[in-house]
């Protein structure tokens, strides 16, 4: 089977003239018509992915089959951001991301499921009906980029181009049992991404292994001229941060006394996950939850849910605005119902007497977060954690839950809201639902190498990854 | 009852930079052949299109800043500014909200000073066109003009007269042209004057106490127009406070050809724009040194040009005049340079002896010819005229039959014999004969 190659394996198969991209897009574009249907992953797909395979096989990325999350701006494929507002938006330009990507070589296959304009942690949001978890079809792919993650893990595709907010990369990552690196917010352009939270949205690599999601970051990141928030430092090389190992790294777990954690099976896989790296020659320290802050301890994470929930909706009910139905697009009438309670809530936390205490107040907490890393990362080169709570969740979670994605994207928010770096990779394993854990790494901002040098460390020295033993 | 007329004023003022605010497209919304062809994905609000700032439209709104006298702010940003109409393709105009570029200026004008309260960048609108499209009346949008960089000057409650209003905006208009960074084109919409009238009662002026009300009157494009606008609002609201009852607080639009002001729209509370800082543009930091690197490029401002002159020996009176246009002040400039009369051609063109040439070269040449015919012996020129009307004694019946249009002829025939000089010279002496 040609569609379970990892995109190291398949770049190193093209190269040698083993495989042909056709032939690898004709296997993943035929397993998405059989397994799509029961899935729902896809929501468009690329007439052209055949030709464009072959004409792009002598490029770096050698015509890979990349899956691309639907709020990426994609010419000649509806975007959609899977809300009915945009069900027949066919874009007039192109995300900066899938211009690289393309540009680098490689293919867009189609257009994966999300939550409706990335709002959630589940794909449950989506007005084109919910993606179902490939590992457990009974179960959730987590999201907002959980068509992506679950792509991934079907193997209808080679690997994947998503964005996170705050967790979107990773908890679908962790709950599908695949990688997802978030890089630092500014690295990669959003010039052409639906804009969600704007000071958040980072678009990522996710893939089938830690090498994956380092070689296909190198080819879509970058500063933008269309991006005032692209950073022009350069891009690091990840490929060659994955054999640093982590020899003499400080490493702090965090989380672990948070009450929703302590004691669970998850704590444990991340005790475990510390004793690997300490195996291999950092020291590994656990640092406390405090509420304020402290030298040597971690803020909460319960706080940067409120910090999140405001500046997120806030943004939200902004961005959204230009969605009149004049110029493009359906009319507003067509938002679905977490939408509009986001636009609503941040539209509160936005007006006048009310702005002072929600807006200005978050703002003002956020800058403890990132006070609260810059300190700890004085003392130590990464902070690991879980990347969720638990294993992926049961299909219809969401119901009744307006906060589901935020619980479930808690151990991210301190991060995301703080623009740091992060991945999640396989931690653990169930065998009993065959679902996955996932095991976050976070690093200062434009530390990328640190994240992927430490994953790869833990990936070889694991038996987690079920694309390592094929 | 008297009342004393408190007047702010805001002005926006579109820059003629090359290219947008936020995006790359052309910046020539007048110009533009057809509608929406100077757009593109940031312009038009699209989903994914970022805002990236215009350096040097960032530049310019500093330098009117410095212009006016306005401290410049070293830590800067754009803000959101929501609200929903057609023309506003993303649901939000980005402006500046309580970090603006400038603040704390000065404007003097003949009738007293006027503080700046601000001085902010923002992007222009779109534009709705009404018209009838196939028997339906239609409202169709041109985005050509969003995200046209517009400069915002506001301010203080500082005017006291119509007179005062119509001087202030002049002037305005005069030093962004001198700074050459807009057409200022109030017909077509790239200088635009709002004002925000209130009427104070004596008791009030004596407390220092403003007004507990305004109306604020807008698209106001000319000068005329500001200057009538407030004199009809100031004799309005007296009327109306006459009658101890306060004006309501409102919106009015300018009724052009009755005259007046109409009321538009009510503006009791004031409107929620949920401002935020953008998150799509980064804060702007600058250093002192970069300032002051913009301020070097300042040209002289007219007060300045104008005290250079009489530095020089012109009469202030004559600064004034020729100091109005921009184009002007490079001329005379050069006049000086190129000519030790210059003093004295000076008070030729502003008493329009001679024509205003783009041509310094032209200029001095008409002052030379005019100094030599005004050498003519008045003797000699009667002597002249005597003979001319002798020989054309047609052209004088004529004259004298009412036909005045024949001393044009005369005028030439004296000029036959005497050479090209002074045409109203001349012209006074023959009438004198003639009559």
């Amino acid at each position: 089977m040609l569609r379970t190659l990892t995109l190291k394996s398949y770049l190193d198969k093209v190269k040698s003239k083993e495989i042909s991209p056709s032939d690898v897009v004709k296997e993943v574009a035929d397993a998405i018509e059989t397994i799509n249907p029961d899935l729902n992953i896809f929501l468009a797909r690329n007439p052209k992915a055949f030709e464009q395979s072959e004409e792009r096989a002598k490029l770096p990325l050698s015509g890979a089959p990349i899956a691309v999350k639907d709020n990426f701006l994609t010419v000649g494929m509806i975007t959609t951001a899977s809300s009915k507002v945009l069900e027949h938006f066919n874009p007039p330009y192109e995300s900066t991301v899938t211009k690289n990507l393309s540009t680098a070589g490689g293919v867009i296959i189609g257009k994966t499921n999300m939550d409706a304009w990335a709002h959630g942690s589940s794909t449950e949001t989506s007005d084109f009906g919910v993606t179902k978890n490939p590992r457990n079809p009974e179960y959730l792919p987590g999201g907002s980029s959980g068509g992506n993650a679950a792509a991934v893990a079907a193997d209808l595709c080679i690997a994947a181009i998503g964005s996170e907010t705050a967790g979107s990369i990773r908890q679908p990552s962790s709950w599908c049992g695949t990688v997802g690196l978030k890089p630092t917010y500014g690295r990669a352009s959003r010039a052409g991404v639906v804009a969600m939270g704007s000071s958040l949205d980072s678009p990522g690599p996710m893939g089938k292994t830690v090498e994956d999601c380092a070689i296909l970051f190198e080819h879509i990141v970058g500063h933008d001229p269309y991006d005032g928030t692209t950073s022009s430092q350069p891009v690091p090389k990840l490929t060659d941060a994955l054999t640093k190992g982590v020899k003499g790294m400080r490493i702090g777990i965090v989380y672990l006394d948070h009450k929703d954690l302590s004691g669970t099976r998850t704590a444990k896989a991340v005790e475990a996950a510390g004793k690997i790296f300490e195996q291999e020659g950092a020291s590994v320290d656990v640092i406390s939850l405090s509420t304020q802050l402290e030298k040597g301890k971690i803020l909460s994470p319960d706080a940067a849910i409120g910090v999140y929930t405001v500046v997120q909706r806030s943004e939200v009910s902004s961005n959204l605005a230009r969605y009149d139905g004049v110029r493009f697009g359906e009319d507003r009438s067509h938002f679905g119902a977490e939408a509009k309670r986001r636009m609503m809530l941040g539209t509160f936390t936005l007006s006048k007497g009310y702005a002072d205490k929600y807006y200005v107040k978050a703002l003002q907490v956020r800058s403890l977060y990132i006070q609260n890393f810059a300190e700890l990362f004085e003392m130590y080169d990464i902070l690991i954690s879980a990347s969720s709570p638990g294993f992926a969740q049961k299909l219809g979670a969401t119901a009744d839950n307006p906060m589901f994605g935020e619980l479930e994207d808690m151990l991210m928010e301190p991060s995301s809201i703080s623009g740091l770096p992060g991945i999640s990779l396989p931690m653990h394993y169930d065998a009993k639902t065959n679902l996955y854990l996932g095991l976050s790494i976070v690093a200062p901002q434009w530390h990328e190498e640190r994240v992927v040098a430490a994953a790869q460390v833990f990936e070889e020295n694991t038996k987690w990854n079920s694309w390592r033993n094929l | 009852m008297s009342y004393t007329p408190v007047v702010g004023i805001e002005i926006h003022v579109e820059l003629k930079t090359k290219s947008k605010m936020f995006c790359g497209c052309v910046n020539d919304p007048f110009g533009a052949q057809k509608p929406n062809i100077y757009t593109c994905p940031v312009c038009l609000g699209m989903p994914g299109g970022l805002p990236v700032a215009n350096k040097t439209a960032i530049e310019w709104t500093i330098k009117v800043g410095q212009a006016l006298g306005c401290e410049i702010a070293l830590f800067s940003k754009f803000d959101r500014k929501h609200y929903f109409y057609p023309d506003l393709p993303k649901g939000y105009q980005i402006s500046q909200y309580d970090q603006p570029l400038c603040v704390n200026g000065l404007v003097k004008t003949e009738f007293g000073d006027v503080r700046i309260t601000r001085v902010h960048l923002e992007e222009d609108t779109g534009k709705l066109i009404h018209q009838d499209l196939n028997g339906q009346k239609v409202s169709l949008v041109d985005f050509n003009r969003s995200g046209v960089p517009l400069v915002e000057i506001v301010t203080e409650p500082d005017i006291k007269s119509p007179e005062m209003a119509k001087a202030y905006a002049k002037k305005i208009r005069q030093i962004i042209k001198y700074l050459d960074v807009s057409l200022a084109d109030m017909e077509k919409g790239s200088m635009r004057l709002e004002a925000n009238i209130s009427v104070q009662t004596e008791e009030e002026k004596q407390s220092e106490q403003l007004p507990a009300y305004k109306v604020e009157v807008k698209n106001l494009n000319s000068f005329r127009y500001i200057e009538r606008a407030i004199a009809y609002e100031v004799k309005r609201q007296g009327d109306v406070r006459d009658g101890n009852t306060l004006p309501t607080q409102e919106t009015r639009g300018w009724n052009e050809s009755k005259n007046q002001t109409f009321a538009q729209r009510s503006k009791e509370s004031a409107e929620d724009y949920r401002y935020f800082p953008d998150p799509d543009i980064p804060p702007l930091l600058f250093t002192q040194s970069y300032i002051d690197s913009i301020k070097d490029t300042l040209p002289l401002l007219p007060d300045q040009v104008i005290a250079t002159w009489v530095a020089k020996g012109m009469k202030e009176s004559e600064a004034q005049i020729l100091s109005e246009d921009r184009a002007n002040v490079l001329l005379v400039d050069e006049l000086f340079q190129k000519s030790s009369d210059a003093l004295k051609i000076v008070t030729q063109l502003v008493n329009k002896k001679i024509m205003l040439s783009s041509n310094v070269d032209d200029i001095i040449a008409q002052s030379k010819v005019l100094t030599q015919t005004n050498s003519v012996d008045e003797r000699e020129l009667e002597k002249v005229i005597d003979e001319v009307l002798t020989e054309n004694a047609k052209a004088v019946n004529d004259y004298k039959a009412g036909k005045t249009q024949v001393i044009g002829f005369l005028l030439g025939m004296v000029k036959r014999k005497l050479g090209n000089i002074d045409t109203v010279v001349l012209k006074e002496a023959l009438i004198k004969k003639l009559s």
